[in-house]
């Protein structure tokens, strides 16, 4: 590691004030603190003695949490592939196929991502942040397995430059960034990111007979048109082709979708990850889950198309709702930050998700516009929280 | 009438190096120094005394010209050696060169019968007075206010702190005389909290004039302002006053003896120091001769207090008015090849993020002074809230002090807090940020606007 260390130090000079490269400083002390831990102690006054974990080990614990997501991302879309197709395949040539599309996208998104961040670092002259760590992870993981990799590209600079660092950088942003990427694709290219087309790749080979690249809430939402129950249609969809919408293959993961947001199980194992470190907040996580629960047995008792009439518990399996709990509406900054708020912040997306699913046709998928629209209330609802708190501690001088 | 509170809310920082409780035979330190910078509050410093002039220990040497009734004396008789001073002149240090033997200015017993203004007069002239510690702002009590109640923390729970009781041993009289006078100082109660996870230690069992209340829990559970907090909490407008177990026996000693006793019992501890233990000596000693042969090595950290709000001190240095333990650890200044990435069950952290192991170890921690990392924005939340163990918001009042907006500075709880109540908070924060410093800056804001 001395070499690594001398490499550093024999650069430091042109970094330093008056060398050459004085400009990009804040790339040389980001890179380096990559490597090393910094040598910074502690001021005179203040805390002598700091706690051992700081923001890039609250930001990898995040990204450990999401690889179980990745890894079966990867092996899922090589699995809808050969199933679309109708030609077996292996587990080791549905990796190979999965990871061939997924990392080309994940590779986009983190050396997009992170241009953008270096550039905004050396302009406004701040230090690089570990956040992008986490965002470039979900921005390919919420996008759909066979995107244009132009289009990941501009997706993840409007998301890094609109989304956060007009607002100031890592800390300071409204919306969740990766959501951000994922709505302007959706707004931007909406004929591309949505239908059955997507989710699916086939190659130059033509479909296998009786396929439907639709998805679980696309189903869904046509059966409730036709008016034949939810359930039946899933549970027959693709059926001949063993690939069915059954609750158990939603909850597991077999089904197309975008390449993170599949399996429901993979984002409980990251939830479990996120909340046994302390690093996301339960509250959120189950307000989410318990408000989608909610709503979905409000809409059973309205009852009045089949959509409605689905079994609550499998809104919770469906769609991206369970990814986008655990990981983007738990994203500390565009959260609520009171304890109080993020029940309320967590209850909220849920119950929105199932209605925007339920009742809007145009885009059955709710979850993302949920966590946009409940990050912007967060302030508002934090708001309310803080004024109880004030009003508390008013009342407490009169007793 | 007492109350027993349970806090759950904290974190208890178990470090290597407490101190065991047994007097050392150390060399008695022989210069003494006074510093301005150990009174947040005092805004005009002026020196009473010139280099070369004799001293004794009681003998007037600093006032504030904001508030000249309270005078800072002498804590040993001797020399004044050196009246320091920094840039613009700035007054540093007052240094003393002590007698062998400490001989002091008599003022006389104080007679408990007389009025309340006599008595305020009597204590603000004797060099005791700053002992007594105003809420809100943690700044020297103004003689002139009339206070709430008044607040004595009986137990420290701060890392490697010194145990009270062995402190204070043999100062039973003396602790009931403050008591006492404390007590006729206010119009409402004084409040002696007591570690209620152990037995009440005796010189606290027996005090009378006093509504002794038990606290426990983690720490802070023994800072006086997280128990204010749950007994009699400041709002706006309110001032209590505080006095820590070692300020009421100063006190205490000043009314039943006449005299200005600045000596005192202070704790050695840290994972490097050559000795650990208890020595007796005054307020604001030179620190050399506790370090010993620590304070060779230049990789060590010396700190005048504890690792939370104490101070670094050179190997020369003063301890401060209100400090009562010496910590030694190692510096910090190393580079660890992703140390931020590594698994690690030996690095104190609150938190359970990846490979901080930590939480599984029961024993002691050694730590050193490195930052662990760089300071970021705030971005991790519910952190401050789960270790601070009073009704505030600390994300919310940090960023009110932030964007300096006095309203939600005042109703968020800044007349509730000095910088001991947050260093918690500075501890853990994950994004590094100078959370005391912010707070002095945010009371200075209300006090001088």
């Amino acid at each position: 590691m001395k070499l690594l260390q001398n490499l550093f130090d024999g650069m430091k000079p042109n970094f330093e004030k008056g060398g050459k490269w004085e400009k990009f400083h804040t790339l040389y002390e980001g890179h380096r603190t990559i490597a090393f831990a910094p040598d910074l102690v502690t001021k005179s006054k203040g805390t002598q003695i700091k706690d051992a974990t700081d923001l890039k080990r609250v930001m990898i614990t995040v990204v450990i949490a999401m690889i179980p997501a990745l890894l079966f991302g990867i092996l899922n879309i090589g699995h809808q592939h050969f199933i679309a197709t109708g030609a077996e395949g292996t587990f080791l040539d549905k990796a190979i196929f999965g990871a061939l599309s997924v990392l080309p996208i994940l590779i986009v998104s983190y050396a997009v991502g992170l241009l953008t961040e270096f550039t905004f670092c050396v302009i406004r002259n701040h230090p690089i942040s570990e956040g992008y760590l986490v965002t470039g992870m979900l921005i390919a993981l919420v996008m759909p397995p066979f995107i244009p990799l132009w289009q990941v590209a501009l997706a993840t600079i409007f998301a890094v430059v609109i989304g956060k660092e007009v607002f100031g950088g890592t800390g300071m942003n409204i919306l969740n960034v990766a959501m951000t990427a994922r709505a302007f694709l959706y707004f931007a290219y909406p004929a591309q990111i949505s239908g059955d087309l997507v989710w699916t790749y086939l190659g130059d080979k033509p479909a296998v007979d009786g396929f439907s690249g639709a998805t679980a809430l696309a189903v869904a939402y046509n059966s409730s048109v036709d008016g034949t129950p939810v359930v039946e249609a899933l549970s027959t969809h693709n059926a001949a082709l063993g690939a069915d919408y059954s609750f158990m293959s939603m909850f597991m993961g077999w089904i197309p979708g975008s390449i993170g947001e599949t399996s429901t199980l993979m984002a409980l194992i990251g939830a479990v990850i996120l909340v046994a470190t302390g690093v996301a907040s339960w509250k959120i996580i189950v307000g989410g889950f318990g408000g989608a629960y909610a709503m979905g047995l409000v809409m059973n008792a309205l009852q009045v198309n089949e959509f409605m009439a689905m079994p609550a518990h499998y809104h919770l399996v469906m769609g991206g709702l369970a990814f986008g709990v655990v990981f983007m509406a738990t994203d500390p900054v565009s959260a609520a930050q009171t304890e109080l708020g993020k029940w309320i912040y967590g209850i909220l997306i849920g119950v929105l998700t199932v209605i925007i699913r339920v009742t809007n046709p145009a885009y059955p998928e709710g979850i993302m516009l949920a966590v946009l629209f409940m990050n912007v209330v967060a302030p508002l609802i934090d708001h309310y929280v803080v004024k109880a708190n004030k009003t508390r501690r008013l009342q407490r001088a009169t007793v | 009438m007492s109350k027993i509170v349970k806090l759950k809310k904290g974190f208890d920082l178990k470090l290597v190096g407490k101190a065991p409780l047994e007097f050392l035979q150390v060399a008695a330190a022989t210069t003494f120094a006074i510093k301005p910078s150990d009174f947040p509050g005092i805004q005009r410093p002026k020196v009473l005394v010139n280099e070369g002039d004799t001293v004794k220990a009681g003998t007037p040497i600093l006032m504030d010209k904001a508030m000249d009734q309270v005078i800072y004396a002498s804590p040993v008789s001797g020399e004044i050696v050196e009246i320091k001073r920094g840039d613009k002149r700035k007054l540093l240090e007052i240094k003393i060169l002590a007698d062998t033997t400490v001989t002091h200015e008599k003022f006389g017993a104080l007679d408990l019968g007389q009025d309340r203004a006599t008595l305020v007069e009597k204590l603000a002239a004797s060099g005791v007075w700053p002992n007594v510690i105003q809420r809100p702002f943690g700044i020297v009590a103004n003689p002139a206010d009339n206070p709430k109640a008044i607040f004595v923390s009986g137990f420290d729970t701060h890392p490697l702190a010194p145990e009270v009781p062995f402190l204070l041993q043999g100062d039973e009289r003396y602790f009931q005389a403050g008591i006492d006078v404390l007590a006729k100082l206010t119009t409402g109660k004084v409040h002696l909290n007591v570690d209620g996870s152990k037995a009440v230690p005796a010189i606290f069992s027996g005090v009378k004039n006093a509504q002794i209340n038990q606290f426990s829990g983690p720490h802070p559970a023994g800072n006086v302002g997280t128990q204010i907090h749950h007994l009699d909490p400041t709002n706006k407008g309110d001032i209590a006053w505080t006095v820590a177990p070692y300020g009421v026996v100063q006190i205490g000693k000043f009314v039943l003896e006449g005299i200005y006793d600045a000596s005192k019992v202070i704790a050695l501890t840290g994972s490097e120091m050559s000795q650990r233990g208890y020595v007796k000596t005054y307020t604001g000693a030179n620190v050399s001769t506790f370090v010993g042969a620590s304070s060779q090595a230049e990789d060590l950290r010396i700190i005048a207090g504890n690792v939370l709000t104490g101070e670094k001190v050179d190997a020369q240095g003063y301890l401060g008015f209100y400090h009562n333990q010496v910590t030694v650890i190692p510096e910090g200044k190393y580079e660890e090849f992703l140390g931020w990435l590594k698994p690690s069950t030996s690095k104190l952290s609150f938190h359970k993020a990846i490979g901080m192991f930590s939480f599984l170890k029961s024993g002691e921690f050694k730590v050193d002074t490195n930052t662990h990392g760089e300071e970021r924005p705030f971005v991790v939340t519910g952190v401050f809230e789960k270790i601070m163990p009073m009704d505030i918001l600390p994300t919310y009042l940090f960023k009110a002090i932030v964007t300096e907006d006095f309203d939600e500075m005042e109703e968020l709880g800044l007349y509730e807090v000095i910088e001991e109540d947050v260093a918690l908070c500075e501890f853990v924060d994950p994004s590094k940020n100078d959370l005391q410093e912010l707070v002095r800056h945010g009371i200075e804001l209300l006090m001088y606007n």
